[in-house]
């Protein structure tokens, strides 16, 4: 009984500890960011983040980016993914390696090289911040990938199209009306993740001159540390309720995986 | 992730018995939208980059760009880089693992199992340029802590040096993202330890220091080196944070990178920034291939 007892001092020293060493920031933040005049209190801070335009439009680049690199990672992906299952196995070992490729290849690197492909990407489609897409779609490929394996796993893929096919299906509706909605929780997974990364992405965007949300926070933080620091807090907090979604998501899989 | 049936069990093609050929032919098209995209956005730019690398500014093959990278001033950022990594690694894989454990042996879907893993996701994955302003509002010249200890303790933060903007702020604001993202690889790993185990040795009259000793401390070492790994390759990569911190001066690789991405260049030199590039990919290469051989390791042991 004496181990137990000391494990559970052991693990109570633990998360003090280490709680407090991560809350301590966080509390800082918000203790900065409401910080008025002669030691008042005021959420000068907070009201500015919806009042400074260059903001707002920062903010709402990259919630579109965060939307559109989803959307084209799904329709890159989802057909592709269940096709090579189905019909291409030969593949399998090529896309999973492009797939991962960006996990050994820092932003940083990836950015050297796609300044020039940039140039001519701007040429073709004009220089707005959303070209960020195909680049972003890039950075989300290894989370994305592993996510809608994992759900193409855990369905017998082969018998659900042979079905669907015997009664005269169209290979777009077996994707379509099939494998979707039976990898639906995979994809919302893959899909959090995404707009969770585009969200939280600086590299590229800085240093290919577009202003994101972080690219705003950064050049603001120059200027007002404490609306960069609200901004900040809000991010952080945001992404983190989405993550927490994300872990019930996970779970409701898991059961319906034992369910059947 | 083998391949999941041969080819020959094409689903709907005997039902179009002539069609087979061809449309085995066909079947590679879906695939090309894919392999196009990822192609032309991730595989042309890293090959710019490596072929680069190998290129003088007119365009002929050198070796000068890879030989420079062993001189002055790249030496050191590649030097400070591996230290600051490897540094933050260690500090992160420790606490992380305690931390990983800690919240293990817990309940499997209790809430505070739930919101150590959301929020190390957060921290490890998205964190960037917000957690530079987390330590700017913590231990900033104007930060909490720092006026806290100045009014009532008498400490100044800063008496000795701007240190926050420089390797030692680094190595603490790193260890803010290093710590939860050894959560999230070391996490599995001590899942996948039976209880079975531990009850085995405590039948055979083994201590709870038996158990570590010679059971759970062994399999766990292949997935402990293995997260130490890519906490060193999650670090040298990690541009966000540092770029946010540190506006003047590049003590590190990603921000040597910078330098030559914003024109800082002397003439004749321009490719060199793609050959630091080339040096991050094969460290980073390496920590990584090696990673994969401890995880299989461990795969001979969980499930």
């Amino acid at each position: 009984m004496g181990s137990v007892v000391k494990r559970r001092v052991l693990r109570t020293i633990i998360l003090l500890v280490l709680g407090f060493y991560f809350v301590l920031p966080l509390f800082a933040m918000g203790e900065f960011s409401t910080r008025g005049v002669n030691d008042t209190r005021s959420f000068d801070s907070w009201t500015q983040i919806v009042s400074d335009p260059d903001l707002v439009d920062a903010i709402l680049v990259s919630v579109e980016l965060a939307i559109t690199s989803s959307v084209l990672m799904l329709v890159l992906l989802v057909p592709t993914m269940a096709w090579i299952r189905l019909r291409l196995p030969k593949l399998q070992r090529l896309v999973e390696f492009l797939c991962l490729l960006p996990l050994a290849i820092p932003a940083i690197v990836l950015v050297v090289g796609m300044a020039p492909l940039y140039a001519w990407v701007n040429y073709f489609f004009g220089d707005s911040p959303l070209t960020l897409t195909f680049a972003y779609t890039i950075l989300v490929l290894p989370f994305a990938y592993r996510a809608i394996d994992a759900g193409l796993s855990a369905i017998d893929l082969k018998t659900l199209a042979e079905a669907a096919r015997s009664l005269g299906a169209s290979w777009a509706t077996v994707l379509w009306r099939v494998v979707v909605p039976n990898i639906r929780t995979a994809l919302i997974g893959a899909s959090l993740l995404s707009v969770a990364l585009v969200l939280g992405e600086f590299t590229i965007a800085s240093l290919l001159n577009f202003d994101t949300l972080q690219v705003q926070v950064n050049l603001l933080g120059k200027r007002n540390a404490g609306v960069s620091i609200a901004v900040s807090l809000l991010v952080l907090v945001f992404a983190f309720v989405l993550l927490f979604a994300l872990s019930y998501v996970g779970q409701r899989r898991r059961q319906t995986v034992v369910e059947e | 992730m083998t391949a999941v049936a041969p080819i020959s069990t094409k689903p709907g093609g005997p039902t179009r018995g002539g069609a087979a050929g061809r449309s085995s032919a066909l079947s590679y098209l879906v695939a090309v939208p894919f392999l196009a995209f990822v192609g032309i956005f991730l595989v042309y730019p890293t090959i710019l980059v490596l072929a680069g690398s190998f290129q003088d500014s007119n365009g002929a093959f050198t070796l000068g760009n890879l030989t420079d990278l062993t001189k002055g001033v790249y030496l050191q950022a590649f030097i400070r880089s591996v230290e600051l990594s490897a540094l933050t690694a260690v500090i992160g894989a420790v606490f992380g693992a305690l931390l990983a454990w800690a919240v293990a042996v817990g309940k499997p879907e209790g809430l505070l199992r739930r919101v150590v893993v959301a929020a190390s996701g957060v921290l490890a994955q998205f964190g960037g340029v917000p957690l530079a302003f987390a330590f700017l509002a913590t231990v900033g010249f104007q930060g909490f802590v720092t006026q806290f200890l100045r009014d009532n303790v008498g400490i100044d933060l800063f008496a000795g040096s701007a240190w926050l903007f420089e390797l030692p702020g680094l190595t603490l604001v790193y260890t803010f993202f290093q710590i939860p993202l050894m959560v999230i690889v070391f996490l599995p790993a001590l899942d996948g330890l039976r209880p079975q185990w531990r009850e085995a040795t405590a039948s055979l009259g083994g201590t709870s220091w038996t158990y570590w000793r010679h059971v759970g401390g062994p399999i766990l070492v292949p997935p402990f080196l293995g997260a130490l790994l890519l906490l060193f390759a999650n670090a040298f990569s990690a541009y966000a944070t540092a770029a946010a911190l540190v506006s003047q001066g590049s003590p590190i690789v990603p921000l040597q990178i910078r330098g030559f991405l914003t024109g800082e260049v002397v003439l004749g030199q321009e490719n060199l920034g793609k050959a630091l590039g080339l040096g991050m990919v094969v460290i980073v290469s390496i920590a990584m291939g090696v990673n994969v051989l401890m995880q299989r390791r461990m795969s001979k042991w969980v499930r």
